[in-house]
């Protein structure tokens, strides 16, 4: 099956925005020229480990490095103590808001290591070998402590505590006694009494979910190069290079301005990567070494000490009348947090229903600690979750209802001007156009076979504006480069050029789309939040009219007319008379000294207007009764990209997304043994879908413009893996009878649960 | 007059008021104008919350202008993968 798009405006007449260029950065990536964060080595250059915690729960009693130190290679051994301890102060700005207290203590332990893999200690050294001798020296005095992973039993008043000051936010009055729940977030609208009583159908039940990891290909890696001037210089692979500048000074107790990061290409990051591990030890040891240091994550790092998304307990309660009205939806969701507060515990509660016009809502949000590594985002936080939940519960008030699951949801979409679950009211969005999309979609008419059944689920997401810059230069052969400050992981170097093509007028292949280091370009947020092609792509459109208002002045200096008399059309500068040969970006760049010098415009914005993102997904699945295994036969999936402005890019994040999700839905978990040790730290047990595991995932690009955006974008990455576990877990059901609500729903779930149907 | 609608963890420090309509012409105006309504609640809406003007929500937006008849909610911090 073929992609297809839907638009609901006419289409503007571009002539690069919406067509499908090879990708700048391509030849480099499929050929291995393109350096990622382990490819770069310096002379000198040392390599760090890290000790890491074989306890989940413990106090730190005594650390001795004194044998490590002595070691033949060993060059510099750090601990907690070389770096300082902050207080604790929410900072950053935008999306990269953390209270660094807990930030410096996840990357480096204190008084207590809090799970297995914490940091608690690095060396570099002349080899691997050397620097994994020196970890094996330094001698660690632990008091065991017990420690808690399950949701709920963190929140029994018996819990281990993971931290003897966190008092309970979001509580009236406060508790009087600590305990690992950090916060409270309620969403409390309408009369819930009222609308249940209005109910002719109410269904509830509680869904367990697993923690997840983002899975990225590449792990953590970077070369950090302290000079004699104390300044550092750090490559590192990232999600945002001015997020790890300004966390890895903090965190050094240093000003940003002696850190300079140069991005190396990403390998992954989906929300795993907008924080920071490693970067902040390789450059404090090599300020002790003085010589570079890099550190490359082992996958078994990546897994036990960097952020997965949280496991979760939630229990939901939904009221419909007949007529497929919602009028009342109510639960709690209790969220992992890891060993820090911080869990998206909330962004689950405002996501869960927000496709839908309620107006009775009561939904509590628990963000509680466990001994697990600190959570870190992932695609759309907190939303799958809490959308594994009510999307199930819709499709059984649909089943109990008698309706198709689609109507019912047309019947409740909420559209323009309708008042958001969370509060605001929504501006122009295309949910309703998402479901039509689904409904009129051939897959949707598909005859099923025995043992196959089909799910249909929604989603939601905010998406995001936030801080960027862009550079543009006009090179001397009227050719541009494009400089800005966000890592490409999806293909925004495509999407960048396309849109300057679009505003210069000239050939995308005579952009270069650049992703600059820290002191090349300005501050720029991270990659994430769907953030980059509607924020950063405004910065570029920003930066391009004013090159374009500066070419037409040109113009009008070489010609010696009122600029009021020059129009930029094509890439060229035209006299409104038309009697004067019109000039391109290469004539005019020819004549730039003489005309005011170099031809170049920056532009910083803190973009507003992110419209929001909706996606609905039809799964078709086949249920094996003998080994309970789920095969995936089919998957589209619909979802309002505003404006594609490079259509195959926007196909791939939505198809990501799915597979992604998949995963989630039907094998991925962390499984700890009694100890609090992950057992399956590695791709052979940790169990992602693989492309064998997958049909061709059918993509149906809706365009709503998003009026907050020049050319319409909306944020296309992350809602994608917000719907695939609900409409999983609705297709068993529609194969077998099945209401599965925990997670995976692994051949293991389903074979047990149909024995326990007495199948 | 803008019209500032509460959640219910804001409630907690305006004594159970939902909603509020204030003069104001920015959001730090608007914030100011609420902590002296409502003294200590400033210091909540500043930290790192987002807020909403219309529908729009924002980050770091304390200088940003809030139009006349304006609807306002400030929400949890969103962040994204």
């Amino acid at each position: 099956m073929t992609a297809t798009a839907t638009t609901t405006d006419p289409q503007p007449s571009y002539k690069w925005v919406g067509t499908r260029p090879v990708r700048h950065d391509g030849l480099d990536k499929v050929t291995g020229r393109a350096r990622y964060g382990a490819d770069l080595n310096l002379p000198g250059m040392l390599i760090g480990a890290v000790l890491r915690s074989p306890h989940a729960h413990a106090r730190i009693l005594a650390i001795d490095t004194s044998a490590a130190e002595a070691m033949e290679g060993v060059r510099a051994v750090v601990t907690g103590a070389d770096f300082p301890m902050l207080e604790s102060e929410t900072g950053g700005s935008g999306e990269e808001f953390v209270d660094f207290r807990d930030l410096c203590r996840n990357v480096m332990a204190r008084d207590k290591v809090l799970y297995e893999g914490h940091a608690l200690a690095a060396v570099a050294a002349t080899s691997r070998r050397e620097a994994l001798a020196a970890l094996d020296a330094i001698k660690v005095d632990y008091e065991v402590l017990p420690h808690v992973l399950d949701v709920s039993l963190a929140m029994a008043p018996d819990a281990p505590i993971l931290h003897e000051d966190m008092i309970t936010e979001g509580m009236d009055p406060a508790p009087d006694k600590p305990s690992n729940v950090a916060d409270r977030y309620v969403i409390d609208r309408g009369d819930i009494e009222k609308g249940f009583a209005e109910a002719d159908v109410i269904v509830e039940r509680e869904f367990v979910t697993q923690p997840v990891h983002q899975g990225y290909i590449e792990p953590h890696a970077v070369v950090a190069d302290v000079g004699e001037d104390g300044r550092a210089t750090v490559f590192c692979s990232s999600q945002g290079h001015f997020m790890v500048r300004s966390f890895t000074a903090r965190l050094l107790g240093w000003e940003p301005s002696r850190v300079k990061v140069i991005p190396a290409e990403i390998g992954g990051g989906f929300g795993g990567k907008t924080t920071v591990y490693v970067e902040p030890v390789a450059t404090r040891l090599s300020q002790k070494a003085g010589r570079p240091v890099k550190i490359v994550m082992t996958r078994d790092e990546v897994f036990r000490a960097t952020g997965p998304t949280s496991g979760c307990k939630i229990s939901l309660k939904v009221g419909a009348t007949r007529d497929g009205r919602l009028t009342a939806v109510s639960g709690s969701m209790a969220y992992q947090a890891g060993a820090f507060k911080g869990s998206p515990a909330s962004l689950g509660c405002m996501c869960a229903f927000a496709p839908y016009a309620i107006e009775n809502v009561f939904l509590e949000g628990l963000d509680v600690v466990v001994n697990m590594p600190k959570v870190a985002a992932y695609r759309a936080p907190g939303a799958p979750m809490a959308s594994f939940a009510s999307e199930t519960l819709l499709d059984e008030i649909a089943e109990q209802l008698g309706m198709d699951p689609l109507e019912l949801r047309l019947r409740n979409a909420a559209e323009e001007g309708v008042r958001s679950v969370y509060g605001p009211i929504f501006k122009r969005i295309g949910f309703k156009e998402t479901v039509e999309a689904v409904r009129d979609h051939p897959q949707y008419s598909i005859e099923l076979g025995p043992n196959q059944g089909r799910g249909v689920a929604s989603g939601f997401w905010f998406n995001f504006g936030g801080s960027s810059s862009a550079t543009v230069h006009i090179n001397e052969d009227g050719s541009a480069s494009v400089l800005t400050g966000s890592p490409d992981i999806g293909g925004s170097r495509a999407s960048m050029a396309l849109m300057a093509a679009e505003e210069l007028g000239i050939d995308v292949y005579d952009i270069s789309p650049i992703v600059s280091d820290t002191e090349s370009v300005g501050y720029t947020e991270v990659t994430g939040g769907s953030r980059v092609t509607h924020a950063t792509g405004m910065a570029v459109i920003d930066a391009c009219r004013k090159v374009v208002a500066d070419l037409r002045a040109r113009a009008a200096k070489i010609w010696d007319v009122d600029v009021s008399e020059v129009e930029w059309v094509d890439g060229r500068a035209q006299h409104a008379s038309g009697d004067r040969a019109p000039m391109t970006t290469k004539d005019l760049a020819a004549d730039a000294a003489g005309t005011g010098g170099p031809i170049t415009a920056s532009a910083a914005v803190n973009a507003r207007g992110a419209g929001a993102a909706f996606s609905t997904q039809v799964c078709d699945v086949e249920v094996d009764p003998e080994t309970g295994a789920v095969k995936i036969l089919r998957y589209t999936t619909a979802q309002d990209a505003g404006r594609a402005i490079h259509p195959s890019y926007v196909e791939g994040q939505m198809q990501g997304g799915v597979a992604q999700g998949i995963g989630w839905a039907l094998n991925e978990e962390y499984i700890f043994d009694s100890r609090g040790t992950m057992e399956n730290p590695g791709f052979l047990d940790y169990r992602m879908p693989v492309a064998s595991d997958l049909p061709m995932i059918d993509t149906v690009i809706v365009e709503v413009p998003n009026p907050g955006h020049p050319y319409g974008v909306r944020g296309v990455g992350e809602v994608g893996i917000v719907p695939p576990m609900a409409a999983v877990a609705n297709a068993i059901h529609d194969a077998t009878g099945l209401r599965l609500s925990e997670l995976p729903m692994s051949p293991v779930k389903v074979l047990e649960a149909i024995g326990a149907n007495g199948g | 007059m803008a019209r500032v609608i509460f959640g219910s963890a804001l409630r907690r420090y305006t004594g159970g008021v939902a909603e509020v309509e204030v003069e104001a012409t920015t959001v730090r105006s608007l914030i100011n104008a609420l902590d002296r309504r409502f003294p200590g609640l400033g210091e909540h809406l500043g930290s790192g919350l987002a807020v909403a003007i219309d529908g729009e929500i924002m980050t770091d937006a304390l200088y940003e202008p809030v139009p006349e008849d304006a609807e306002v909610h400030f929400l949890p911090p969103i962040g994204g993968g």
